[in-house]
């Protein structure tokens, strides 16, 4: 292997550890809520909401995991596993900046800008 | 609560299955959540579907932690990737009220069919042989490589054919905005038939970038209150589970064998979606 290539491989290995790692946190964040959010929903049997109904709002999701409500953790934890693979396009797309591979930061900006638009269209329609 | 806690473990366990599957074939387990929460536990359409976006995530942030860590995905072609399938994405979102879906299902099942066809007659082939390296895979370093633990041995592979790669991938995000899935068939179609990358990678990678296209529709359906928490909260951690050891098992499979599981999943796809078409 020469040398370029060698320098190549060590920085999409950085990037590949860096996403990995938050990948692993969020992961395992995001199932640790969701389960305690269930055990408390079977043990109690108490969602804390009307039959049948759960909170369908940033709002009304944080306030009902103020009070603790089992429907809402599990709401919360389900969440952070939606934000994780965006917060992945954000790690990798500071990681591509800091290894100068800026043929990846605009791919990776790219990517990251069509989320945002898409989020808004999604809003809208 | 309506459901039960057998009910809930039930589909704890089914997940589990789901996530094994979804991450060793690439597919994300939306084809085994959906049909099996309308059919086996009469959860409408609407809710399955919503529980099947989150085993998508789940399944692709479950697997990648293995994937990355044993450097089998492919970030870079991701990552360049990703640009057509979230554009296709927001394409599907907006022509999805303007044309029926119907002449789109039926393209679509066609175009697996024949991919299906491309993947049996190499199914004898371990690993991809006297790939050309396509001159755009050389301007965005592409080109990769990955330890097979169950071949004992670093394979080196190029990336050919980068622009059909590219349209296929577009497509595949047309559907996803269309119908709100991963559509990791499609991807893994663009990158093993189309870009003739190694199998293992290309599942680990259409794995890698399905999340981003779930997540990109995930929020629109939890505010649409399409997530149903009580029945997605077994899902995700019967998938994350599943996920976690199928990550490890496909590293020890051979790629014959993963083949020989991807294309009878392919065609029912295919069969499923021409179904769709026909019925309007």
């Amino acid at each position: 292997m020469n040398q370029v290539q060698g320098k190549e491989n060590s920085r999409i290995e950085s990037v590949e550890i860096a996403i990995s790692k938050l990948l692993r946190i969020g992961v395992v964040l995001a199932a640790l809520v969701i389960f305690a959010g269930l055990v408390q929903l079977l043990i109690t049997g108490d969602s804390g909401y009307p039959e049948d109904t759960y909170p369908t709002g940033f709002g009304a999701i944080w306030s009902g995991l103020l009070e603790w409500k089992s429907v809402a953790v599990i709401e919360t934890g389900l969440l952070l596993l939606i934000l994780t693979p965006i917060f992945r396009v954000v790690v990798s797309l500071v990681t591509f900046l800091q290894e100068k591979d800026y043929k990846f930061v605009a791919i990776s900006s790219i990517v990251l800008v069509i989320l945002i638009i898409s989020f808004v269209i999604g809003k809208a329609g | 609560m309506p459901l039960l806690t057998t009910t809930v473990i039930e589909i704890f366990l089914i997940a589990i299955l789901a996530g094994v599957m979804g991450s060793i074939l690439g597919l994300g387990g939306g084809i085994i959540v959906t049909p099996a929460l309308t059919m086996l536990f009469g959860i409408d359409i609407n809710h399955a579907i919503g529980a099947s976006i989150i085993s998508v995530i789940a399944t692709s942030s479950g697997s990648a932690v293995a994937y990355l860590r044993d450097r089998i995905t492919n970030v870079r072609v991701g990552m360049f990737l990703e640009v057509a399938t979230t554009v296709g994405a927001i394409t599907g979102a907006l022509i999805g009220t303007l044309i029926a879906p119907q002449l789109l299902y039926i393209i679509f099942a066609l175009l697996l069919l024949y991919s299906a066809y491309a993947m049996i007659k190499k199914a004898s082939q371990e690993t991809p042989q006297n790939v050309p390296l396509h001159p755009l895979a050389a301007k965005f370093k592409l080109q990769g490589e990955y330890y097979d633990k169950a071949l004992n041995q670093t394979v080196a592979y190029n990336v050919d054919r980068v622009p059909q790669g590219f349209g296929v991938m577009y497509g595949a995000g047309v559907i996803s905005g269309l119908l709100g899935i991963g559509s990791g068939s499609f991807k893994v179609m663009a990158l093993d038939v189309f870009m003739k990358m190694p199998l293992k990678v290309s599942s680990a990678t259409s794995n890698f970038m399905m999340g981003v296209t779930a997540a990109a529709s995930a929020g629109i359906y939890l505010l649409r209150g399409d997530i149903n928490p009580v029945i997605s909260a077994p899902v995700a951690l019967g998938v994350l589970i599943g996920a976690t050891v199928g990550s490890r098992v496909m590293q020890r499979m051979k790629s014959k064998t993963i083949r020989k599981l991807f294309i009878p999943v392919m065609i029912y796809v295919a069969l499923q979606m021409m179904y769709e078409g026909w019925r309007g």
